[in-house]
């Protein structure tokens, strides 16, 4: 904790001076800095507010009963429905996925959940069948989904106490 | 991402009309966790602010238009597992290398990489999974995101048996 504020004090102090002396490198990451903070800021508070709506509303038995251990082939489902609407990227898909792991969804699924968020996203893949194809798009989703699932199961079997992090 | 903020002010004022207590401790337990991670964001947010400038979108495309498409794809799957770019640059950019003759099976290497396989948020990942679990998460993704592009490669007739 107090490494990390040290490190972001000296990287600050180092974009300060380099806008200052007009140092080329240091403005073009001064840059990069701007534009991807502003991009997490459109959208992480959001995205956390909802995840404590959810953390209050949401019952665990809910989550439970669809995503936990006894889980059906329709908890699949809702996994992906869940990833196909996140926005942002992984920095959303980990905080939600950690919601969902507090409310008793197993392993298995919290990394089908975070693999799905990350490829089938809807405006994303808007964007990619416009631009690349329909077929390309296709073939990535028919060979990467049934993949991902079992890279995901592979996940929770050598995994057997794994816990998100983020802990009360 | 407008449709996000009239989702999240839907949700809220339905909140806060069946509950305000209720609502007031959702909002603290979102302050709580986002503070928590906050330094891990930072983290990201230093390791893409200096990473980035030094792979530019116009380094991508020369490096990605390379005549051998097996190095091709070695090339795409690196670049994309430690860029970062959102879906409305990266797919434009990729309709206008496939244009300028850049194999489909290249593409896919990078903006599967890309979307699946982080190297700059490893360090927030870790936060939430655990070093073990973060590193095999990205290592299978990548894997997954090879077999892609060569199957990507097989369909659009850019390699053969």
């Amino acid at each position: 904790m107090k490494r990390n504020l040290v490190l972001f004090g000296l990287f600050v102090g180092f974009l300060g001076v380099s806008w200052r002396v007009q140092f080329q490198p240091g403005m073009a990451i001064f840059h990069s800095f701007v534009s991807f903070s502003w991009s997490l800021i459109k959208v992480v508070p959001c995205a956390f507010i909802i995840i404590g709506l959810f953390d209050v509303w949401i019952k665990r038995e809910t989550v439970e009963k669809h995503l936990g251990e006894g889980s059906k082939m329709l908890g699949y489902f809702w996994v992906f429905a869940l990833a196909a609407t996140t926005v942002g990227g992984l920095f959303v898909a980990l905080p939600v996925a950690a919601a969902l792991a507090r409310k008793g969804a197993r392993t298995g699924m919290l990394f089908t959940y975070l693999a799905a968020a990350t490829i089938t996203r809807v405006p994303m893949t808007i964007f990619e069948a416009t631009f690349v194809g329909i077929k390309f798009t296709i073939i990535r989703f028919v060979v990467s989904l049934p993949l991902l699932i079992l890279a995901s199961e592979a996940m929770a079997k050598l995994f057997p106490h794994f816990q998100m992090q983020e802990k009360e | 991402m407008i449709v996000l903020y009239i989702v999240t002010g839907i949700l809220l004022v339905v909140s806060w009309k069946a509950n305000a207590t209720k609502t007031r401790k959702a909002l603290k337990i979102a302050w709580k966790r986002f503070a928590r991670i906050l330094p891990a964001f930072g983290l990201m947010v230093m390791a893409v602010a200096i990473v980035l400038p030094l792979i530019p979108p116009e380094f991508i495309a020369r490096s990605l238009g390379m005549n051998n498409r097996w190095l091709g794809m070695t090339v795409g799957s690196l670049l994309g597992s430690i860029s970062m770019m959102p879906g409305f640059i990266a797919y434009p950019l990729s309709g206008i290398l496939l244009s300028q003759g850049v194999p489909y099976m290249v593409i896919s290497a990078f903006t599967t990489t890309l979307m699946m396989v982080g190297v700059l948020s490893f360090p927030l990942e870790k936060q939430y999974l655990g070093t073990r679990p973060a590193l095999l998460r990205n290592l299978m993704s990548l894997l997954i995101a090879l077999l892609v592009a060569v199957i990507t490669g097989f369909a659009f007739g850019e390699i053969a048996l």
